[in-house]
């Protein structure tokens, strides 16, 4: 009779290697495997009395029942948050880093519980709880408790958001909880989490955790439930932020549900990441690298890199790499030391997943799926490769959110990027590519808000992570990550009147000619001044606005002061065309040009300074000095967006990465921007000039009252070597072209700066390609001051924050 | 690929001695092409390399039967200056019969004939080394080619291969000329490593690499495809000698060579890391290197060969605490 031992001595083969989940039950079984509310560093039975069930998707058996929150629940954390604001958010901010390091500490101590209460609650790999969930957790406090610690001398300008309403998902649930907590707490904030009602438990251990190393009561308060919490928290009115991880559906909903509320949003949503191979990458890397893209956490991950795009001259050798290496990957208990791949967190989640890859081979894709064996018990879906795949199927474009990746071919590096971008969502990409001049050309024509040259799927608290378009907006990590929880001294929360956003708005009748009016009285005896045409700036053209229609536009003194267009949808459409067309030129130009154009631009404006405050003064009826003092104003800001022309490009962060993690501050592309009707000169320089600073083009709408004014600026611009369609300028009522630009598929941004009632639609309206907003609610902004009209704010709005990770080493 | 070993109880040593028996790597003409196309990503190579031992766990039964793998891979070496006949013939004991008899009784491999894969010597110890195996089918392997830095004449190379083979051994384990490959001579490096072979006869080959002195893993990559393009049976990474010796990032590239090999040209070139392998921990960090990138074939002696000898005590250390339950010391462990 053989033995076992010699059995295994022939085959050579993997043997069980399970996790003891001992502590994890007995946490369990201390808490009467029923879980409560954890409020005010208290357990709290809920004021609802429901509870759900939260089982082990690998078993299917029950881990224990945990509460499921109501609006009456979640007013009482946020409550006890509220409650604990005042005195955290005075505390000196080494007294909360020391909070903060203790949280740390205690995550460590407490490394190994929390990675096999995540493993059992979610599902993934213990190796991935244990390895990379919880050490990054960890990471996020320790990170957070330094930006406590140089928060007066660091980031002296700002103060804490407030009470803090949080919504993560079910993938990363301690991770995402970090990431949420930590900058929001070291900032001085307080907050109420909700966590996924699948993934609750390792929230409510590590509030135990939070509990232990002293944090104060109510600073942190988790309130689990399901879709009744979460719409309770984005509705309450106290909460003073809202910051969301989910799916981009879910995200468009609070977009609107929040829209001129003046709440802060930030929103991580969806991806459907590029992991692009050329022809000279290290396809045995590239290879491996896909497993940690896709196969990394059941490819239940926001930036997986699910769409592979590999050259067409080497796509048959990598696929077949991919195969290979998919034949040794293994599927099974998430608490075996051996395990790739765990089971999805829910049956709903792996039907979703199939239906997707069925539909894809309907739609003509081959699918491959390597033959793994799967425990007879629990939730599971074998990792899957889909070749064949063409952008037009549904598959190579909507998130799977599974352990699925669908393979595309490219030619040329230009095609590459082209089926990049080619997507509503702009989380990450990954490149591969032993060529440092093309990785990195890739990596800057990519849009995402990460992007990894031959690694994938790296993290760490010092580098932001976001998405451009769809994916969301709002950065966590890295010092961009702070300022989702801070606002500026001199704001205080906006609190708009309530808006209703189911009536109509944005409608507008074309003009009509002025009433009989002083001209009919007009003296005969002198010639009468020439009949001046306002007309609108598009693609560095004066164009008749589309509808022919135009507005009387009055002086101060009620006399005429002339017509603006009154541009409609279509002078929109075309602005934002000419916008398009100029972006990349104007974006890839130099800081140092830039800042030559901008210094000309004020040149130009200076030789022509009586001429703008006379036309401000008639226009506005401010006093000749103070018309003056805002072109001088307009000048000087010109002067700022000049100077900082080349002087916020980003920062190298010092992650853990060895090599170099950049934070390139990337132009956002195209933004409109809808002035006040005050100051109307410099109000648009202060908008305009940040934006097209940075690389950005814009789409401005003046001040609706008094148009002229910029209208007469486009001769400045015209004679200032701006490039045709970095500034384009349509004249009209604000509210109707700002509710054509919001609703833009191909617009990137709308600054909003008219009433508190236009703020509410233009946030509403954003949702539809998830467009970042910036809105002034309708509140006094004092153009003059520094603070205030080149805060920099105007600096943050007008780029958007891409992570280039480099690794080196040879 | 990774097809598993035919269970012969008749091969002697239960190691699949096969070795000796399989068809050779005959080589290939030199191709410049293919060798230039190499590319590899360093920091992308070290993070496989360190996930290794993460993303596999081998435990109780299943690490004692991969221990006692392992032992049957090892070349159980001896290269000092003062070697003698009688530490050899000491070695070449510990190779019959590397676990204590208890111990594989009380694991089940009383009858599985476990001996180490060879043993490893100089030529001036080979003939002792033969004498002491004799009635095994352990075979000698001999350093050659003027071990370790290959700065001797070529011709004296050729004539040191010959005469250690004369001698008995069955496996030659040459150097290469390291400048080959820092100046780039790749076809200097083919036409030498092809003699060498022509020199072995029915010597099975193994080209050490010197991984540490080649400066960078894409040198690794080439090399390794050059040496097998020129008939190596084995690439193998170090002398031991070199101030960085074996490490998990230089076996992957190879490993991956080898495996690019195997599915271009269907020989099966076998992987010996060398120098610095010290712990029954590091072996397993090994095997599983070689069961993920290459299967389970390269798991056996005739393929998988790991040069080392203090490798031997730690790991019958380790096949005690399996057996005992207690953690065991050296001294309980016949020396080698």
């Amino acid at each position: 009779m053989t033995s076992r031992i010699a059995e295994i001595f022939h085959t050579m083969s993997y043997g069980p290697a399970p996790e003891a989940t001992n502590a994890a039950q007995a946490w369990l079984d201390e808490h009467g495997r029923k879980l409560n509310l954890f409020i005010n560093n208290a357990w709290q039975a809920p004021k609802s009395g429901k509870y759900f069930t939260s089982t082990a998707p690998a078993t299917g058996d029950k881990m224990a029942d945990v509460a499921d929150a109501g609006a009456d629940d979640i007013d009482a954390a946020y409550q006890a948050a509220r409650a604990a604001f005042p005195a955290w958010s005075a505390l000196p901010g080494h007294a909360r880093a020391r909070y903060l390091y203790a949280v740390a500490r205690q995550i460590q101590k407490h490394s190994r519980l929390l990675a096999v209460v995540e493993s059992m609650d979610n599902g993934k790999p213990i190796r991935e709880s244990r390895d990379i969930d919880v050490p990054l957790v960890a990471r996020h406090f320790y990170y957070h408790a330094g930006w406590a610690q140089v928060q007066e001398t660091r980031l002296s300008g700002y103060q804490p958001v407030g009470v803090i309403g949080q919504i993560i998902p079910w993938n990363f649930p301690l991770l995402m909880l970090a990431w949420k907590i930590a900058p929001a707490i070291a900032m001085g904030n307080t907050v109420v989490l909700k966590p996924a009602p699948y993934t609750s438990i390792t929230a409510l251990l590590l509030a135990e955790i939070l509990a232990e190393a002293g944090l104060p009561p109510g600073v942190v308060n988790i309130a689990t439930g399901g879709d009744e919490a979460g719409v309770s928290i984005v509705n309450h009115a106290g909460f003073d932020k809202i910051a969301f991880t989910g799916s981009t559906g879910v995200g468009k909903v609070i977009r609107r549900a929040t829209a001129g509320t003046g709440k802060k949003l930030s929103l991580e949503l969806g991806g459907k990441s590029p992991f692009i191979v050329f022809e000279d990458a290290d396809q045995d890397a590239a290879a491996e690298g896909l497993v940690d893209a896709i196969w990394f956490n059941q490819g239940q991950v926001c930036c997986a890199g699910s769409r592979l795009l590999v050259q067409e001259s080497i796509a048959d050798s990598f696929l077949a790499k991919v195969k290979r290496r998919m034949n040794t990957l293994r599927v099974g208990d998430p608490l075996d030391k051996s395990i790739d791949l765990g089971a999805i967190v829910d049956p709903v989640q792996r039907d979703t997943i199939d239906a997707w890859v069925k539909r894809g081979v309907a739609e003509g894709a081959t699918l491959f799926q390597p033959d793994v064996e799967l425990p007879a018990k629990g939730c599971w879906y074998k990792p899957t490769l889909l070749t064949d795949v063409e952008s037009s199927m549904a598959v190579a474009q909507e998130e799977i959110f599974g352990p699925v990746v669908v393979a595309m071919t490219f030619r040329t590096h230009k095609e590459a990027v082209a089926l990049a971008n080619n997507t509503r969502y702009g989380l990450a990409a990954s490149i591969w590519s032993e060529s440092i001049n093309l990785a990195l050309d890739i990596a800057r024509k990519v849009k995402a808000g990460t992007v990894w040259v031959n690694c994938t799927n790296m993290f760490d608290a010092a580098s932001g992570f976001g998405g451009y378009r769809e994916s969301g907006f709002g950065r966590e990590g890295g010092e961009e990550g702070l300022h989702e929880y801070l606002r500026p001294v001199w704001q205080a929360r906006p609190q708009p009147a309530k808006v209703d956003l189911t009536k109509k708005w944005g409608d507008a009748v074309p003009s009509r000619p002025a009433p009989l009016n002083g001209h009919s009285h007009a003296d005969v005896s002198a010639a009468p001044a020439i009949n001046r045409t306002a007309k609108l700036y598009i693609g560095g053209k004066q164009a008749r606005s589309d509808g022919n229609y135009v507005r009387v536009i009055k002086n101060h003194d009620g006399t005429l002061a002339g017509e603006a267009a009154d541009g409609n949808r279509k002078d929109i459409r075309d602005a934002v065309e000419a916008a398009h067309a100029a972006a990349s030129g104007w974006g890839s130009r130099t800081g140092y040009n830039r800042a030559q154009i901008l210094y000309y631009l004020a040149e130009n404006l200076s030789a022509r300074a009586d001429e703008f405050a006379a036309r401000i003064a008639a226009l506005t009826g401010a006093p000749a000095k103070d018309a003056a003092r805002e072109v001088e104003a307009s000048i000087s800001r010109l002067f700022t967006y000049a100077a900082l022309a080349d002087k916020w490009g980003g920062t190298v962060q010092e992650t853990t990465l060895r090599g170099i993690t950049l934070a390139a501050h990337e132009p956002l592309g195209v933004i409109g921007i809808a002035c006040p009707d005050d100051h109307p000169l410099l109000a648009f320089v202060s908008l305009v000039a940040p934006a097209i600073a940075r690389g950005s083009v814009v789409v401005a709408i003046p001040s609706e009252t008094h148009p002229l004014v910029v209208t007469d600026f486009y001769q400045v611009i015209e004679t200032s070597d701006i490039p045709a369609g970095v500034v384009n300028i349509v004249t009209g009522a604000r509210d109707v072209l700002s509710k054509t630009l919001a609703e833009h598929d191909d617009v990137d941004a709308m600054w909003y700066f008219g009433p508190a009632e236009g703020s509410a639609f233009v946030e509403a309206a954003s949702a539809a390609n998830m467009k970042r907003t910036w809105v002034g609610y309708g509140l006094p902004v004092d153009w003059f001051s520094r603070e205030q009209g080149e805060d920099e704010a105007f600096l943050h709005e007008a780029v958007q924050v891409k992570n280039i990770w480099l690794p080196t080493g040879e | 690929m990774a097809v598993r070993e035919p269970r012969t109880k008749s091969t002697a040593n239960g190691q699949g001695q096969a070795a000796h028996d399989d068809a050779r790597n005959p080589g290939i003409p030199l191709d410049m092409g293919w060798v230039k196309s190499q590319r590899v990503n360093t920091s992308a190579v070290e993070r496989r390399a360190a996930t290794m031992g993460t993303r596999r766990s081998v435990k109780k039964d299943w690490q004692a039967a991969w221990l006692l793998r392992a032992i049957t891979c090892i070349d159980l070496t001896t290269l000092s200056g003062d070697d003698t006949p009688g530490n050899v013939l000491r070695l070449c004991a510990k190779a019959r019969q590397p676990v204590r008899a208890d111990l594989l009784e009380a694991l089940g491999m009383a009858d599985e004939g476990v001996t180490t894969g060879a043993v490893c010597v100089y030529h001036n110890r080979v003939a002792d080394a033969v004498d002491a195996l004799k009635g095994t089918n352990i075979p000698v392997a001999a350093v050659s080619t003027g071990f370790p830095a290959g700065l001797t004449p070529h011709r004296l190379k050729l004539e040191e291969i010959r005469e250690s083979v004369a001698a008995g051994a069955r496996e030659i384990d040459i150097v290469i000329s390291r400048e080959h490959v820092l100046l780039g001579h790749w076809d200097a490096l083919y036409d030498e490593v092809k003699a060498f072979r022509e020199a072995c006869g029915p010597a099975h080959m193994k080209s050490i690499l010197a991984t540490g002195e080649l400066s960078n893993l894409r040198n690794v990559a080439m090399a390794s495809l050059v040496a097998m393009m020129a008939g190596s049976d084995f690439i193998k990474t170090s002398t031991g000698k070199e101030p960085v010796n074996a490490t998990l990032e230089v076996s992957l590239v190879m490993c991956r060579m080898i495996r690019a090999y195997y599915e271009r040209t269907g020989h099966k070139v076998g992987f010996k890391p060398a120098g610095g392998l010290r712990t029954a921990k590091q072996a397993m960090n090994w095997q599983i290197l070689m069961k993920e990138e290459l299967g389970d074939d390269w798991l056996m002696p005739n393929l998988f060969r790991i040069g080392a000898s203090a490798l031997l005590t730690d790991i019958e250390r380790q096949l005690s605490h399996h057996v005992t339950g207690r953690y065991a010391s050296d001294k309980y462990m016949p020396m080698g």
